[in-house]
């Protein structure tokens, strides 16, 4: 941790020197200590903005866990959809946002619930690939196993493969959380709401930088960083209260015990 | 307990598997399979289990067919295959769990049977932090919960270490005293074959058939002190000697 936080700071050191040697101007890239201003002066904007995005993210992302993994049951239960219904979540997963973003705009129209959409419709896709694939990949002599004792089909979708699944979903939603913001914060650029005090990161990242703000981009660049990684740290609790206990991947290490 | 009458298994158009097998198994009876690998004994076991079926001939387990029989069967496989999310104690119960049984009763059979495998001591761990012998325990025991007439177990112990083993047969024997079910022994090893049996079954491969059949009249119970009996050893030797000739079939 040291170890980073010390790059941080030659990192800071650097962009400094760089611009007294380079003599850039301003609104090309305004110094550090410029940014930290900008974020001081213009707090309550920089969080309103983040709260913003940070609903739309969160929205997209918990409708996107919630479809995904029904989705994935029901294309792990019934292997006939699965094979007919797979070929179309890789379209939502190709889908350019860019196209799709103003059909959105025009169909739901401005505000946060469109984008709450998009971000949705990004993060679909790997909550379900990934899910599936947890769901399907259980070890036969376990199916076996509750087969013998007689199981319903129910039980064993729910008490097998959804437990046995709960890793790859992880997986999943780790990379579902970073497209959910990336998500929102783009489809901000196209559907973000139209007074200047409404909009989330990516509205006001298009107002900052048409005005030649630079100091203010760099502000908003920085509050989004800090959304992505606030995404990060609450998926990774999640996955260490779910997993810390039984999974291999939470084990405590004995070994390589150096830093 | 278990009747093979003439049974067959073939996947469609592929090789034959077990041709024209002929079984009886008695109650409380100790029967060992062994063989070659690919000579169709996990086949035996799947078969008589109900968890695949023949393509020809009769299999009858306690005067029903295997899947109604289901009740009354347990198979212990050859991996442990624990539920890695549950604790041992939660493992155990499973069956019981899958088939309704009342939360206090269940609660007091799998505490009994886990002191009954020396396992009360790690009944809240996750398998994660267990050896593959006290895994093999747990599997047991999981087995053991329903109450089962005919335990089925496919090569349960290769995969540990001799020591282990050795402790698991004797546990085995223990158990099959106490409880007195009929068991169908799927092994490798002629040693383990010969002491945990009474009756040892030689399968030749392609296509798997019964080879010979070999009573062993060894008094029971048996400890691993047996094994150092002249007796054991003449035994040992046939079997082995009808093994490798079953592989030059």
């Amino acid at each position: 941790m040291a170890n980073a936080l010390g790059v941080f700071v030659a990192l800071l050191a650097l962009w400094q020197v760089a611009l007294w040697v380079l003599r850039v101007p301003a609104y090309m890239l305004p110094s550090p200590a410029a940014v930290a201003r900008a974020v001081f002066e213009r707090f309550p904007l920089l969080w309103n903005a983040l709260l913003i995005t940070a609903e739309e993210s969160a929205g997209g992302l918990a409708a996107s866990i919630i479809v995904g993994v029904t989705i994935a049951l029901i294309f792990a239960q019934f292997r006939w959809v699965r094979r007919t219904l797979y070929p179309y979540t890789l379209i939502v997963q190709t889908v350019p946002i860019i196209a799709i973003a103003p059909l959105i705009l025009m169909w739901v129209g401005a505000g946060t619930v469109s984008v709450g959409v998009i971000a949705f419709i990004i993060s679909l896709a790997p909550i379900i690939f990934n899910t599936t694939q947890g769901l399907i990949s259980v070890d036969e002599n376990l199916v076996h196993l509750f087969l013998m004792h007689n199981a319903t089909p129910a039980q064993i979708l729910f008490r097998l493969r959804l437990p046995h699944a709960i890793p790859s979903l992880f997986v999943g939603i780790r990379i579902a959380s970073g497209l959910a913001v990336i998500g929102a914060i783009t489809g901000e650029l196209y559907a973000g709401s139209s007074s200047v005090g409404r909009g989330g990161l990516g509205y006001t990242i298009l107002y900052a930088s048409s005005q030649l703000q630079t100091d203010y981009l760099f502000a908003l660049v920085l509050a989004a960083i800090v959304l992505g990684f606030a995404f990060f740290g609450a998926v990774a609790f999640l996955e260490w209260r779910f997993l810390h206990n039984w999974h291999e991947s939470a084990r405590p290490q004995d070994f390589e015990a150096e830093s | 307990m278990v009747e093979m009458a003439g049974v067959t298994k073939q996947y469609a158009k592929g090789p034959v598997i077990l041709d024209g097998i002929d079984l009886k198994i008695a109650k409380g009876d100790f029967v060992s399979i062994i063989g070659p690998s690919g000579c169709g004994k996990s086949t035996v076991l799947k078969l008589i289990s109900g968890l695949a079926w023949p393509t020809g001939g009769e299999i009858r387990v306690d005067g029903m067919t295997p899947k109604n029989a289901r009740e009354t069967i347990s198979y212990v496989f050859q991996d442990a295959t624990l539920l890695p999310w549950r604790t041992v104690r939660q493992n155990v119960g499973l069956g019981l769990e899958l088939e309704h049984v009342a939360r206090p009763t269940r609660e007091k059979t799998v505490s009994s049977l886990l002191q009954l495998v020396g396992l009360d001591h790690v009944a809240n761990s996750y398998p994660r932090e267990l050896s593959g012998g006290m895994k093999m325990r747990v599997s047991i025991a999981r087995a053991l919960a329903s109450q089962p007439r005919l335990l089925l177990m496919d090569e349960p112990f290769a995969a540990l270490d001799e020591m282990s083993r050795d402790r698991l047969n004797e546990e085995v024997l223990r158990l099959h005293e106490e409880q007195q079910w009929t068991a169908v022994f799927v092994t490798h090893s002629v040693a383990e074959a010969v002491f945990l049996s009474k009756r040892v079954i030689v399968l030749a491969p392609n296509p798997g058939r019964i080879h010979a059949q070999f009573c062993v009249p060894l008094p029971i119970p048996r400890t691993l002190s047996l094994r150092e009996e002249p007796a054991y050893d003449e035994i040992v030797t046939q079997v082995s000697r009808s093994l490798r000739a079953a592989l030059a079939a």
